[in-house]
């Protein structure tokens, strides 16, 4: 044995797996029984090439000069050995002795087998003409037909290739690359007529040529042309002779049943299989292009890679005998002939019990074609624009209804579904390049992929490259999709540190904060080895919350890494006044809070008074100068901020409840109230929003808020989760209570949960998306003590939180933050 | 002293790593930003993107980050950073004495004509 003897002891007693084929689907059989069962088998692999297994669809790329063989390379000498995989290459298997389990190489070589697998492939066919064994007639399989073409592209001249089907015309393309000149002699009226129809055929034809190629359809060869012993020309039967040094043929495969044959094994055109890929002997499997299943043979990978997870399923018993097994493909085709997009699935040859929709752009040189039959897409022809091409196979496989998106199908996934379906890659790939990205900065698609092109390869390249996703980031989704379109895998993601002042990400800075005990933000920034002197406009209001969250009472809020509107306590408006929004608890208010308004709003000009989504009022244009003298007024009448500005609990929105509404089942004003007075002021990652409602009917939309309370005949629905905003997000039942001070412990406990767990500027609906349902009810209600603990703390750091902050202003806390510096006035400018 | 120069008081009235403002009458106005190292700037307190007020926006290094839409700008040379473009003038100013001193041509300069 010439296994390596590690594994030749360890596997001696185990059952012999030989595999006839070290092409894409024996290898590939043999790497999924290896996934499942390492040591099951002692496994000889024969190959007729003498090379290790590759990958043989990247031949044309090859061919073309966009890859070395070293680049196709699947499993390396390395791999078979570290496997303990005997490999024997360049040693074809020429008989199969079934009463002894034998297998005979053409080196004499024998080999027992308790399973023998066959995986030949197949052949090319040759067309039965004069001249076909001539020096300079090639196909186009392995490796060696490569090597030939190109030491006869080497040498220059011309070339025939017979066939215009998916292989030819990618032979075609890169020995047109190689700098020969091309001519394609196919039989039929169109090229690939099995993979497209014949307004796509015909595009493509008009773009080969364009190209530079010679493309000649219902051209039917009679003889190749010999000259001195070598090929010389290609003679057609209307009697043209195209001069040619060299002849590709590529009209066709066999399934290699050979071996099968002779064997006694049960062969139609391919060797016949089972769902289990068994033949007709219990101990011989065969699978890839040389079987024949339910019928059909096949010429594409997807189909194989089907079979080898059920071949091997059943080889290694992870499936039972009567379990599904291999139920045969749907192929779809694309052209890897570069710049040419070319795709197809299905069937597409019509019929009266089908019906066509096709688009056609003539300018951008696009055809979309889709074959309906009973509502559902049965078949799809795409060229030059395959965008949709994975989305419409989808559709296809799935044997979906598409009525309902019938009118907008054929423009593809991003009209047809608004975006909705599963893979939003190719929606963004069909939107045109005007199409506005980022609504916020007014960046177009075109632009966004000009940016990516130029260099971004990040989503902060990105953003601070073109502005795309920068303000509201609603579009970020939009903007990865391009990233990765444009750039595939070689997009930069990374983990998402806190931001690009430091490599930790928001969970490292929180914990090493506790940990170490850091207390303020440059503490914080040397420790954490941030890389910018102090912090950017990012980091400085998350290291501030941060801070501020763990140590409550303890640490002194820094103003300076606090977003203007947060420093300002009013809400910055584009002309650079602020807006007043007085907190109204629970919704509620009175003849005096009204006349305070009224008053502010005449005593300083504002322009408007609205009244809010939020239930209060707010009033807008007021200078900085006068923020203190309004807080001042609105204080005299009782109130306080309403933190409309805060990256903290904004509103409590209430219905009337029990004491007014017929419905109502429980006092929801008076639990909005309480509920705003316990959690007003709080420092909140994002902003928080509650909402109480008297009963089901939800009047106060309990259930799109952050903390939604939804009052029933037994007490409190409690939801959690829920955002009205840019993705609307409906809440997650959390739990029911039976009182209101339930309801209230439970609503600082999850606020506290949610204050020492998400990442700034992260919102509940998408902290809870991230971390999971489970976690948050698992960290509340695992520990019967731990809605109580947490809602201590939150209440322990309420203790210094609910200091009105307009009140210190008004009070004259801070005035230069809303004071001018000097004033300079031109007249009085000599004295100064 | 010069009357080249308008003093406009000492830098201490403004916290490190924030600013104020200081209008011109019938002029543009105009921000002095004070960063954390203690340097003091001088620009027009409007953002070459849609003019907002850089004095109300985070001081970080030598630059401040407009409140309305994010636009880093160099404080030593008023011009948007990072990938942003447009440039805010700025005011040549020094210290003496811990007072700050504002080249008066260029304060009144910005007045409108
Ligand atoms: C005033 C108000 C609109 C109104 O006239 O009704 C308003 C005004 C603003 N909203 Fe809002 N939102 C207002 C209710 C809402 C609501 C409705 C609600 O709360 O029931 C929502 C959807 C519910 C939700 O948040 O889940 C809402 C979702 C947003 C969003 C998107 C949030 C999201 O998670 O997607 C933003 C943007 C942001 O926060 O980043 C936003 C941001 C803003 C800002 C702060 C924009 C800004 O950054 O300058 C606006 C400030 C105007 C100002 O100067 O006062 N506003 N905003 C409402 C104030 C309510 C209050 O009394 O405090
Ligand atoms: C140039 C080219 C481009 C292609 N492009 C695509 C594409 O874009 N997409 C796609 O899906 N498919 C493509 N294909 C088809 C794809 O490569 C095949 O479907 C796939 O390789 C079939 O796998 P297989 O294992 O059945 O056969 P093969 O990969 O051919 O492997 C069979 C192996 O068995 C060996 N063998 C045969 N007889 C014996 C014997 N008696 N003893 C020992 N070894 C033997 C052969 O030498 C061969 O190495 C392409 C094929 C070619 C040639
Ligand atoms: S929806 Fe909100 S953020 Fe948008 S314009 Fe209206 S107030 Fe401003
Ligand atoms: S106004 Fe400054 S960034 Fe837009």
């Amino acid at each position: 044995m010439n296994a390596p003897a590690n594994f030749a002891m360890s596997k001696s007693a185990c059952e012999k797996l030989v595999v006839i084929g070290n092409g894409m689907a024996g290898c590939r059989a043999v790497e999924e029984i290896i996934a499942r069962d390492p040591a099951r088998y002692a496994v000889t692999i024969f190959g007729a090439e003498p090379r290790v297994n590759y990958n043989r669809i990247m031949l044309s790329p090859v061919l073309a000069g966009e890859k070395s063989f070293d680049d196709i390379v699947i499993n390396s000498a390395e791999w078979y050995a570290a496997n303990g995989i005997e490999l024997i290459a360049g040693d074809p298997v020429i008989h199969i002795d079934r009463d002894l389990r034998q297998v005979v190489a053409r080196s004499g070589r024998i080999e027992s087998y308790d399973r023998l697998l066959i995986a030949t492939g197949s052949d090319p066919f040759v067309i039965p003409v004069p001249g076909k064994d001539l020096p300079g007639v090639v196909t186009f399989r392995d490796l060696d037909d490569v090597d030939k073409m190109l030491a006869a592209a080497e040498r220059g001249g011309s070339a025939v290739v017979i066939g215009g089907g998916l292989l030819g015309l990618e032979a075609a393309h890169g020995l047109s690359l190689r700098g020969m000149q091309v001519t394609v002699i196919h039989l039929m009226p169109t090229l690939m007529e099995r993979q497209l129809d014949e307004a796509a055929g015909w595009l493509l034809k008009t773009e080969l040529e364009r190209r530079g190629q010679a493309i000649l359809t219902e051209a039917d060869t009679e003889a190749i042309v010999e000259k001195d012993g070598h090929v010389a020309g290609v003679r057609l039967k209307d009697g043209r002779e195209i001069p040619a040094d060299l002849v590709v043929m590529a009209v066709g495969i066999r399934p290699n049943t050979a071996l099968a044959k002779a064997a006694g094994l049960e062969c139609e055109r391919g060797v016949m299989v089972d769902d289990h890929l068994v033949t007709s002997d219990p101990a011989v499997l065969a699978v890839g292009e040389c079987v024949q299943h339910r019928g059909q043979c096949y010429g594409l990978v997807a189909p194989l890679w089907e079979m080898c997870r059920a071949l091997a399923d059943r080889l290694t018993d992870a499936a039972l005998d009567d379990s599904g097994g291999y139920e045969g493909s749907v192929t779809s085709t694309k052209l890897k002939v570069s710049g040419i997009e070319v795709f197809s699935a299905g069937d597409f040859s019509g019929g009266d019990d089908t019906e066509d929709i096709v688009m056609r752009d003539a300018a951008r040189g696009v055809y979309k074609r889709v074959v309906l039959r009973d509502d559902k897409l049965i078949g799809t022809v795409l060229y030059g624009d395959t965008a949709d091409g994975s989305w419409y196979f989808d559709l296809l496989k799935k044997g979906e209804d598409v009525s309902d998106i019938r009118d907008a199908l054929i423009f593809g996934q991003a009209y047809a579904s608004g975006g909705a379906l599963a893979d939003p890659n190719s929606a963004v790939a069909a939107l045109s390049d005007e199409a506005e990205i980022c609504g916020c900065n007014g960046v177009s698609k075109g632009k966004v992929i000009a940016t990516i092109r130029g260099g971004a390869d990040s989503l902060a390249a990105v953003r601070s490259q073109c502005k795309a996703s920068a303000s509201c980031g609603s579009c970020t989704g939009l903007v990865e999709s391009l990233l990765t379109l444009t750039l595939g895998d070689d997009v930069q993601r990374g983990a998402t540190t806190l931001c690009g002042c430091t490599s930790y990400t928001h969970e490292d800075v929180r914990r090493v904060i506790l940990e170490r005990e850091l207390k303020a933000i440059p503490e914080v920034m040397q420790q954490l080895h941030w890389s910018t002197p102090d912090g950017c406009a990012s980091c400085r209001p998350a290291l501030n919350y941060y801070l501020l969250c763990a140590w409550p009472g303890e640490y002194v809020d820094d103003q300076k890494s606090r977003f203007v509107n947060e420093r300002m306590h009013a809400n910055i408006q584009k002309d650079g006044t602020y807006s007043v929004v007085p907190r109204m608890w629970g919704g509620l208010t009175n003849p005096r809070e009204l006349r305070a308004i009224a008053d502010v709003v005449e005593k300083f000009n504002a322009p408007m008074v609205k009244v809010t989504g939020g239930q209060r009022l707010d009033i807008f244009g007021i200078k900085k100068e006068d923020l203190p003298a309004v807080w001042a007024d609105l204080n005299a009448a009782g109130m306080v901020s309403g933190h409309a500005y805060g990256k903290s609990l904004r509103t409590v929105k209430t219905c009337v409840g029990n004491e007014w509404c017929r419905f109502g089942t429980q006092d929801s004003t008076g639990l909005g109230v309480k509920i705003e007075q316990m959690t007003w002021g709080s420092w909140m990652p994002h902003k928080f929003k509650i909402a109480v409602s008297g009963c089901p009917r939800n009047c106060a939309e309990a259930t799109i808020k952050d903390f939604g309370v939804v009052c029933v005949d037994s007490g409190y629905e409690l939801h959690v989760g829920g955002n009205g905003g840019i993705k609307v997000r409906v809440t997650d039942l959390l739990c029911k209570v039976e009182t209101e001070e339930q309801a209230l412990e439970h609503c600082a406990a999850f606020i506290q949960l949610y204050r020492e767990e998400a990442h700034y500027l992260e919102r509940t609906a998408p902290w809870i998306e991230r971390v999971g349902l489970d976690h948050v009810k698992a960290e509340l209600f695992d520990d019967p003590d731990a809605v109580r603990r947490l809602a201590a703390r939150f209440r322990y750091s309420q203790q210094f939180m609910q200091d009105d902050p307009w009140a210190k202003r008004a009070a004259g806390e801070r005035p230069d933050l809303h004071s001018h510096i000097g004033e300079v006035r031109p007249l009085s400018l000599e004295t100064i | 002293m010069s009357p080249l120069w308008l003093d406009i008081g000492p830098a201490s009235q403004i916290e490190p790593g924030s600013a104020r403002t200081l209008p011109v009458l019938g002029g543009e106005e105009i921000a002095v930003f004070r960063t954390a190292r203690g340097e003091v700037y001088a620009l027009v307190n409007k953002c070459p993107h849609k003019q907002g007020p850089l004095s109300q926006g985070i001081v970080h290094g030598d630059s401040v980050t407009c409140p309305l839409h994010n636009y880093r700008i160099s404080l030593r040379t008023g011009e948007a950073l990072g990938d942003d473009q447009g440039c805010t003038p700025t005011i040549p100013l020094k210290l003496e004495a811990g007072r700050i001193f504002l080249l008066r041509e260029a304060v009144l300069g910005r007045q409108a004509a």
